[in-house]
């Protein structure tokens, strides 16, 4: 492990590669302060900028740099006008806004500064403990129990969609996994599903879907719905003062911001969970474990509860990185598209990323540390002016964002038929938010579909036929979990349901 | 039937063609030798389509329930104004304007017209602020895109280019 610190040390510590943490933290934080603009959508817009940077760890760095500073924005937007950038951070405002209310918006601010790092550095550390540990056991997986866990990991993210979501979250990764059939695949030199488009020869672009199912559709919802970009009081939002916290209430919250990290790094891990659901749970939990007094100052202005959601939700995006980088699994919309722009990359995620390209594991690790500390000592003296970008008015912020996603999807394939699929899927993608069907399913079984079909067919291959389902034990036992995962959630609701109603026959 | 539903039989629709390509016309160009593999480019489409119309019927017949509780969506259909949604199609043609617009136009033109049509449609009226704004923005994200990053944007008008 030393010696990955070491790899991981000399590639983070060049001077491109700080200056490109740096500036990706400072640009994440800027967007990812614009209510409605989430780390997907900025990371969707800076993925042909690190592309075109060509050195995997250089770009790695860019937009794990851009992921921590939306987090961190996203949390400065909740606590300053209660307009949470993302939800993982719409905790966060429970308890942030009614400070920044009393007139303690600058305690807010550093409470929340100090859980994220200290959430992002913890979460850092349990990383470097656990990947290569886990990549080592994945190194023992074949084919067929890759393209099982393939399916257990899109199952979970199904399963975590919520109560009455899960069939829509399934149906949504089916039709991410059918856009990726479109065009020539890597085992068939056949075009397949194209409808004899030319344009659709090599499949639709990944960032061109990225762009679609997030920044469009983000920026479209400004338009509908003016209440969502509203700023009130963001004028307030430039004079912040009282950055100070006192000793009392820095040895209050250290435990809270150790029980977060520790255990939103693991709600982090696991797929489909992440960054929201640790935070919500990180909140709760600690309102529970709270004394009666201290209980009541929860959703008043308690620092705990500014403490809880952003070490938790902090130290989750770290976990998240767990199976990206050691399965090649992405849990969640934003690791599907970091996965994207690394195969874009000429990097293939999974077990062997550690063996084959440390420098690209470690570099990535240790700019996680040097993320975090940036920023903590850039961000926290530089807020009060970064907050004006809030007053940014809406009509010159929305058609800049609708350019930007042009602009993405246009330099990535310098094809104009390119501009007209993003709107095609946008318009689509606006709709089916607007019925409540999840979008990041749909983007994770994308980027997914290409690998989960390599590995099936492998299997297939190798076992002449379907096979391999029964005749490798792990295979069967994933697969047999991931049917679990899908039926045992609509199988309980159903059951509460009929037990709330009274009534013993199905409906 | 509720919005998600409607959606969900399109779903359907889309996957009973998909399926009826992977099923009926992709085997038909199949070379023989490709014939005797136990994966054929169709198979893992046929699995994915049998999925799908399964899965979207089980939505269209309504199998699955929301909870009963007070969802809290994230947009409100009904609190939509008439004027965001013309707002939004007017934003939604320009970017296909953009689209078309591009090539002949070049670059800095139709960024140009794009920034300052857009921010029109969204009710701004400074002129002078605008234009600047939009020009500025052009000029330095093609510097930016052509210049730094090294990937070409054609910026004039084709007919400017001298060829």
């Amino acid at each position: 492990m030393l010696e990955g610190l070491l790899t991981g040390l000399s590639t983070a510590f060049t001077l491109t590669n700080i200056t490109v943490v740096i500036a990706g933290c400072i640009i994440g934080t800027l967007i990812g302060m614009l209510p409605g603009l989430g780390p997907m959508s900025i990371i969707a817009i800076m993925i042909p900028i690190a592309i075109t940077m060509g050195d995997p760890s250089t770009a790695l760095i860019l937009l794990a740099g851009v992921y921590y500073g939306a987090v961190f924005g996203g949390s400065t937007s909740s606590i300053l006008i209660n307009a949470p950038g993302v939800a993982s951070t719409v905790a966060t405002s429970f308890d942030g806004y009614p400070l920044t209310r009393q007139g303690k918006a600058g305690k807010a601010l550093t409470v929340a500064a100090i859980s994220s790092f200290a959430g992002g550095t913890i979460g850092a550390v349990l990383l470097m403990v656990f990947a290569p540990a886990l990549a080592s056991v994945a190194l023992l997986f074949h084919s067929s129990e890759y393209f099982a866990l393939m399916v257990v990991g899109l199952s979970a993210i199904a399963a975590f969609a919520g109560t009455g979501q899960i069939g829509k979250a399934v149906l949504m990764t089916l039709l991410g996994l059918i856009l990726a059939t479109v065009g020539e695949g890597v085992l068939f030199n056949a075009p397949r599903f194209t409808m004899g488009v030319m344009d659709l020869q090599s499949g639709f672009g990944f960032i061109t879907i990225a762009m679609a199912m997030f920044a469009l559709p983000e920026a479209i919802h400004l338009v509908l719905d003016p209440a969502r970009s509203k700023t009130e009081g963001g004028e307030d939002s430039s004079k912040i003062t009282g950055l100070r916290l006192t000793r009392n209430e820095a040895t209050s919250i250290a435990p809270v911001v150790g029980r977060q990290s520790i255990q939103g790094f693991f709600i982090g891990v696991l797929p489909g969970a992440g960054a929201t659901i640790a935070s919500f749970l990180g909140y709760a939990v600690e309102r529970n474990i709270a004394s009666p007094e201290e209980r009541e100052k929860f959703g008043k202005g308690s620092v705990k509860g500014v403490a809880a959601p952003e070490s938790a939700n902090n130290a989750a995006a770290t976990g998240s990185f767990v199976p990206l980088l050691t399965l090649g699994i992405p849990g969640s919309g934003t690791t599907a598209i970091l996965l994207g722009a690394l195969i874009a990359l000429n990097v293939s995620p999974g077990p062997r990323l550690i063996v084959d390209e440390p420098q690209v594991f470690w570099a990535v690790i240790i700019s996680m540390y040097l993320g975090n500390l940036v920023l903590l000592v850039l961000n926290l003296p530089l807020i009060p002016y970064i907050a004006r970008i809030l007053a940014v008015p809406r009509n010159y912020l929305i058609p800049f964002i609708l350019f930007f996603t042009l602009m993405g999807a246009y330099i990535g394939q310098n094809n104009a038929t390119e501009l007209l699929i993003l709107v095609g899927f946008g318009i689509c993608a606006t709709i089916l938010r607007f019925a409540d069907y999840p979008l990041a399913p749909l983007l994770i079984g994308f980027i997914l579909g290409p690998m989960l079909e390599n590995n099936f067919a492998r299997a297939m291959q190798l076992y002449d036929g379907f096979g391999f389902i029964w005749e490798r034990p792990m295979t069967l036992a994933l697969l047999c979990v991931a049917v679990l995962l899908i039926v045992l959630p609509s199988y309980r609701a159903r059951r509460a349901r009929n037990r709330a109603e009274g009534v013993a026959d199905g409906d | 039937m509720a919005l998600d539903r409607w959606i969900a039989f399109c779903v359907l629709l889309l996957f009973v063609a998909y399926g009826y390509g992977a099923f009926f016309t992709m085997d038909g160009q199949l070379p023989p030798i490709m014939r005797r593999s136990p994966i054929w480019p169709s198979t893992f489409p046929k699995v994915l389509a049998i999925g799908g119309i399964l899965v979207s019927l089980w939505i269209v017949l309504g199998f699955e329930k929301a909870p009963e509780t007070e969802k809290v969506t994230e947009t409100n259909l009904s609190r939509l104004s008439r004027h965001g949604v013309g707002q939004a199609v007017a934003l939604l043609v320009l970017m296909v304007a953009y689209a078309f617009l591009l090539r002949p136009l070049g670059f800095l033109g139709s960024t140009f017209l794009f920034l300052t049509v857009g921010s029109y449609i969204l009710g701004e009226r400074r002129y002078v602020m605008m234009t600047v704004v939009a020009a500025v923005a052009a000029g330095v994200v093609w510097y930016l895109v052509d210049q730094v990053l090294g990937v070409f944007l054609l910026p004039l008008p084709f007919f400017m280019m001298g060829g």
